[in-house]
């Protein structure tokens, strides 16, 4: 990556982590038609440099080990299965997963970023989920906000020394969350309330979906560390070329 | 047992269990989309009904709203095709482990 590069990926990340500060909230995909255009392009522009980002940093991971290719098809499935299965929650609505936590553990935030907007595009067009409109939006949440945190949270885990297992369902848990933290955000903006503003608004978006979306959340971790086991035991050399476990490590 | 499987095991009673048990605990409950209940929340907001100014363009396509059974038959692809790829490389994953475990204990 050049300088410049590096300095727009930069700017970006201060821009997400302003987000994260404030409280969270609502509904994973916005649905089409529902987001003013002016947003649709500003979400749009603000996930390209990520989606460049991410597609340089795919290219390298499979150049530098042809082999992971593999884990990179699992990762991308993983997302196709978690966020076509609507689950039943706790407060009598349904919502679907993100299962972008794992793709973010593995290979980091960017990579995922073009995962996510695969099964995105999928949905918007032939499930009318999500939306065309709100693509931009939609992946700057799931693809790019939610791995971030998932990405930062294992880091963290990993050096505050947690049991990797753990950390990975926290990491996953916790970016699945965020996702709707940030889609909460995003209509907040979009609609601010008339007697308290976006901050009211962000509120009356969380309550409705963050409820929903703690169960589902620990589902993902669960999951998530599930599949981790089974690459562990399965394909262990691939996850040593990705540095994911050390050589020799059991 | 391995102590893998177990953990394994255990791990996914409690994913079914998280998963199924709100269907039994709120009986009568409608468990609509949460993404739906966001545009409900979006009306209110306005005060009035909010119009979408984009129709989804498969919605287009076929002059009207998804039929429900064909919904729930492309959400079934989307499960297919990620389900079907991660079999697959899991039982290469495994095979391969199989074959190793074997050259190695002929080796010896």
């Amino acid at each position: 990556m050049s300088k410049n590069q590096k300095r727009v990926l930069k700017l970006a990340i201060v821009f997400a982590v302003m987000f994260g500060i404030t409280p969270a909230a609502n509904a994973m995909h916005i649905m089409e038609g529902y987001l003013p255009p002016k947003y649709c392009i500003i979400w749009g522009a603000i996930c390209l440099p990520f989606l460049v980002a991410g597609y340089f940093s795919l290219k390298k991971t499979i150049s530098e080990n042809r082999k992971s290719i593999t884990i990179i098809a699992m990762a991308g499935a993983f997302i196709f299965v978690i966020s076509s299965l609507k689950i039943p929650s706790v407060t009598g609505s349904c919502s679907h997963m993100t299962g972008t936590g794992l793709g973010a553990i593995l290979f980091g935030a960017g990579a995922v970023s073009i995962l996510g907007i695969i099964v995105l595009i999928f949905q918007a067009i032939l499930l009318a989920h999500g939306g065309l409109t709100s693509l931009g939006a939609n992946t700057f949440s799931m693809a790019i906000a939610g791995p971030l945190v998932s990405f930062g949270i294992y880091k963290l885990c990993q050096k505050l020394k947690v049991h990797r297992h753990v950390g990975i369902f926290l990491a996953a848990a916790i970016g699945d969350l965020f996702t709707y933290c940030v889609t909460s955000i995003q209509l907040a903006l979009a609609y601010p309330s008339e007697t308290g503003g976006i901050a009211a608004s962000a509120v009356k978006f969380l309550a409705v979906f963050a409820p929903t979306q703690v169960p589902l959340a620990i589902i993902e971790g669960i999951l998530s560390v599930v599949i981790i086991i089974g690459l562990e035991t399965y394909a262990k050399s691939e996850l040593t070329g990705l540095g994911f476990i050390k050589a020799g490590e059991k | 047992m391995s102590k893998t499987t177990k953990k394994v095991l255990i791990l996914l009673v409690i994913v079914a269990l998280i998963a199924i048990i709100p269907l039994f605990a709120l009986k009568g409950a409608e468990f609509g989309g949460s993404d739906d209940a966001g545009s409900q929340v979006v009306s209110e907001i306005k005060g009035t009904e909010y119009t979408p100014w984009f129709t989804p363009v498969m919605e287009t396509w076929i002059g009207g709203e998804l039929p429900g059974e064909i919904e729930s038959l492309l959400f079934c692809v989307q499960t297919g095709i990620g389900v079907g790829i991660m079999a697959f490389l899991m039982g290469r994953f495994v095979e391969r482990n199989k074959k190793e475990k074997a050259k190695k204990a002929s080796e010896i």
